[in-house]
């Protein structure tokens, strides 16, 4: 595989599924994440990339409220989904997360068979009626991260103990399962090996037919392999946005260039 | 990099021969692990003299010298008027058992043709215990067909007596006793000869209530027990849900500020508080103000449950907090809430350390002895308290009380009793804590 490969760079719609205007994200006295402005399409991939502590993380836990459950942490500006504001007063966080899935940096499937990791986000949110359907999602959602026929004849055996991918990919399974319209993934392979990080990407890819998802990745080469758009993100301002391929060949900013190119982060 | 020379280099080190700091090295790392094994075998001996001490003194509380003779029940004696009215029976007092008692000793001693150098029956019957009479008389009371016949019946001896066989009275310590005397001691021996007497398993160590001064060989741990084991209901109940409660509060819900710092360090510090500083609370507000009854295990559950509410939420948190935050962020991620992610994920995975600490904080409430103390359950209790819940409220013993009451009295007799005491509360907290290690086992998960 040509590590530099850019992936096809089919956007299908312009239609922008979050729209983020002026965040500012402060961690107690330090100002995280400065005046960041974007619009997330639908069915596409778009890439976070970026140095170490550049705020890539900290946006994407905005995108669901993940944040809130960090002490300090204060989140203005706006962002929606849909042309509703997420951090509007009236917004319960838990049904935003159930719109917005995420798979984290660790795979951490819960202690618990294969199936009920699964089957979880479905239980709680009432999704299904009985258990003839609950088994279906839980076979879809397998299915679609490519994870069914390594489990199929164990799901009652416990997801930890699965290998890493695998458990990362139970991971994607369980985020998938609540019918999510976007999926934010927190730099999903950094945690496995290449084979198992191939697997993922190429799920991601295939993933892109149902969901937004927005990735956060350490790797270029991944964001070049897997994304229709890149954002680059620098001391908590949101350097360059735009389509993957145009980032990785012709960069405008002199910033983005030096990161790619390996003379900064 | 740099120009500046180095000053000198070092001699080249044999990796074979060690030098002079390798080998002060390796002395330092001996003399530690002598310390350390040192340390380790003094505690071991500890444990091995305070076990073989307890052992020894208090085995022999499980073992008791019975009599078995026949008696006949004299109806002219125990039942005058004929009727087999219990209200007519019950006047009879113990004395006129014991008349029947002192017969049948000299009869049975007669009739296994034990000289009885000129003993009266009065003081034949004296190596039977003083409480021989009262548990003939409710035999009696129980079963009144029995008047008229002749039963066999068996019967305590005298702790005296009991002590002779057991090795700690001697004839030449009967000689300056006033209770009993070496002819007596002769007697009993030649009665456990010809089998009128024997040493057996005395369940009644454990079934019976506390006995008086003069009757050790009757007294048993049964009120003790039933009153421990009813705080420790009330414990459990109370101070586990609210422990556990106010942990995942404090823990996973409530916001990080100066209030929930002081609460943090005030709860630390509860723990720490000397057991008979409860004790005096407990006295002032659930005695005195409250006004529930002295002596009740309601009262000493309630102060024990204010003794282990701290160490059970000390414990809960830190299990807690060692549920990994990936766990959180999982369920969350889903779209879990906080509180279904707290009892369908964290609270499962802290359990096993939830339930130790419970469990632990349990045992060293069933071992405090200075609070219960201060609100009377030192007294002596004869009554077997009643089923809960009445029964919370009935006067009751507890098992460390009734060892710290039984070390107070002058029969050396209650020696043997309070170390047999010691052994089965020591019995109860090796399974609790066993129960504990068992549990931690099985519900331990990995992720």
């Amino acid at each position: 595989m040509n590590d530099m490969r850019i992936s096809e760079r089919t956007v299908d719609t312009t239609k922008a599924k979050i729209a983020a205007r002026k965040v500012q994200v402060h961690y107690g006295a330090n100002h995280a994440l400065k005046d960041v402005d974007v619009d997330i399409l639908d069915k596409t991939v778009t890439a976070f990339i970026g140095p170490s502590g550049c705020g890539k993380s900290t946006f994407l836990r905005c995108l669901n409220r993940m944040n809130d459950t960090i002490p300090g942490c204060k989140v203005t500006g706006k962002i929606t989904l849909d042309a509703e504001d997420i951090y509007d007063p009236k917004v319960d966080p838990v049904q935003l997360r159930a719109k917005v899935g995420m798979v984290f940096q660790k795979p951490n499937p819960f202690p618990k068979s294969i199936y009920d990791n699964v089957a979880y986000g479905p239980k709680i949110h009432g999704l299904t009626r009985n258990k003839a359907e609950l088994d279906e999602v839980v076979e879809t959602s397998l299915r679609r991260a490519a994870l069914w026929g390594e489990v199929k004849d164990r799901l009652s055996s416990p997801g930890t103990g699965l290998s890493g991918g695998q458990q990362q990919r139970l991971c994607i399974a369980r985020a998938i399962a609540t019918s999510p319209e976007v999926l934010l993934m927190d730099e999903p392979c950094s945690a496995l090996d290449p084979i198992a990080t191939a697997q993922v990407e190429e799920l991601i890819d295939e993933l892109r037919s149902q969901f937004s998802v927005v990735i956060v990745t350490h790797s270029m080469q991944q964001a070049a392999r897997v994304s229709q758009k890149t954002a680059f993100f620098h001391l908590g301002y949101l350097v360059e946005y735009g389509e993957t391929g145009h980032i990785f060949t012709n960069p405008s900013d002199p910033r983005t260039e030096s990161y790619i190119s390996g003379r900064i982060g | 990099m740099t120009d500046a020379s180095i000053p000198h280099t070092p001699a080249r080190v044999s990796l074979i021969a060690p030098d002079e700091r390798t080998r002060k090295r390796n002395a330092a790392e001996r003399r530690f692990r002598a310390y350390g094994l040192a340390a380790v075998g003094v505690g071991l001996l500890a444990l091995v003299v305070l076990m073989a001490s307890i052992l020894g003194n208090g085995l022999s509380a499980f073992r008791q010298t019975y009599v078995t003779i026949e008696a006949t029940l004299d109806p002219a004696i125990l039942d005058p008027k004929g009727q087999r009215n219990p209200d007519d029976l019950a006047k009879v007092s113990t004395i006129g058992y014991g008349r029947q008692i002192d017969a049948a000793v000299s009869a049975a001693v007669a009739r296994a043709g034990i000289p009885t150098d000129g003993l009266t029956d009065k003081q034949m019957s004296g190596i039977l215990s003083k409480e021989a009479p009262a548990q003939l008389r409710n035999k009696v009371l129980a079963d009144p067909s029995l008047i008229g016949q002749t039963v066999p019946l068996r019967m305590l001896a005298n702790g005296r007596v009991d002590g002779f066989f057991k090795g700690r009275v001697s004839l030449a310590s009967a000689e300056l006793d006033s209770n009993t005397s070496p002819e007596q001691l002769e007697l009993a021996g030649a009665m456990r000869a010809a089998g009128l007497m024997e040493v057996g398993f005395n369940l009644g160590f454990i079934t019976w209530p506390d006995a008086s001064e003069l009757r050790p060989e009757a007294a048993g741990l049964g009120v003790a027990m039933l009153g421990s084991a009813y705080m420790m209901i009330i414990v459990l109940v109370l101070a586990l849900p609210l422990g556990v409660a106010a942990s995942i509060y404090l823990q996973e819900f409530a916001p990080r500020n100066r209030w929930t710092d002081l609460i943090e360090v005030n709860i630390a510090n509860l723990a720490a508080v000397p057991s008979i500083v409860y004790g005096i609370l407990g006295l002032a507000i659930f005695i005195n103000f409250a006004g529930l009854p002295q002596s009740a295990p309601v009262v000493g559950g309630l102060i024990l449950t204010l003794m282990t509410l701290p160490t059970i939420i000390i414990a809960t948190r830190a299990s807690l907090d060692a549920v990994p935050p990936s766990i959180r962020d999982a369920a969350l991620g889903v779209g879990a809430s906080k509180m279904q992610s707290v009892f369908h994920h964290v609270l499962p995975l802290a359990l096993p350390g939830i339930m130790t600490g419970t469990i632990i904080g349990m045992a060293r409430a069933l071992g405090e002895t200075a609070p219960l103390l201060l609100i009377g359950m030192v007294a002596f209790v004869r009554d077997y308290p009643a089923a809960p819940p009445e029964g919370f409220f009935d006067p009751a013993s507890a098992l460390p009380v009734q060892v710290y009451q039984w070390t107070q009295r002058a029969d050396p007799a209650f020696v043997e009793r309070a170390s047999g005491a010691i052994i089965v509360l020591l019995v109860v907290l090796m399974l609790m804590n066993t129960a504990a290690i068992i549990l931690r086992r099985r519900f331990e998960r990995r992720w």
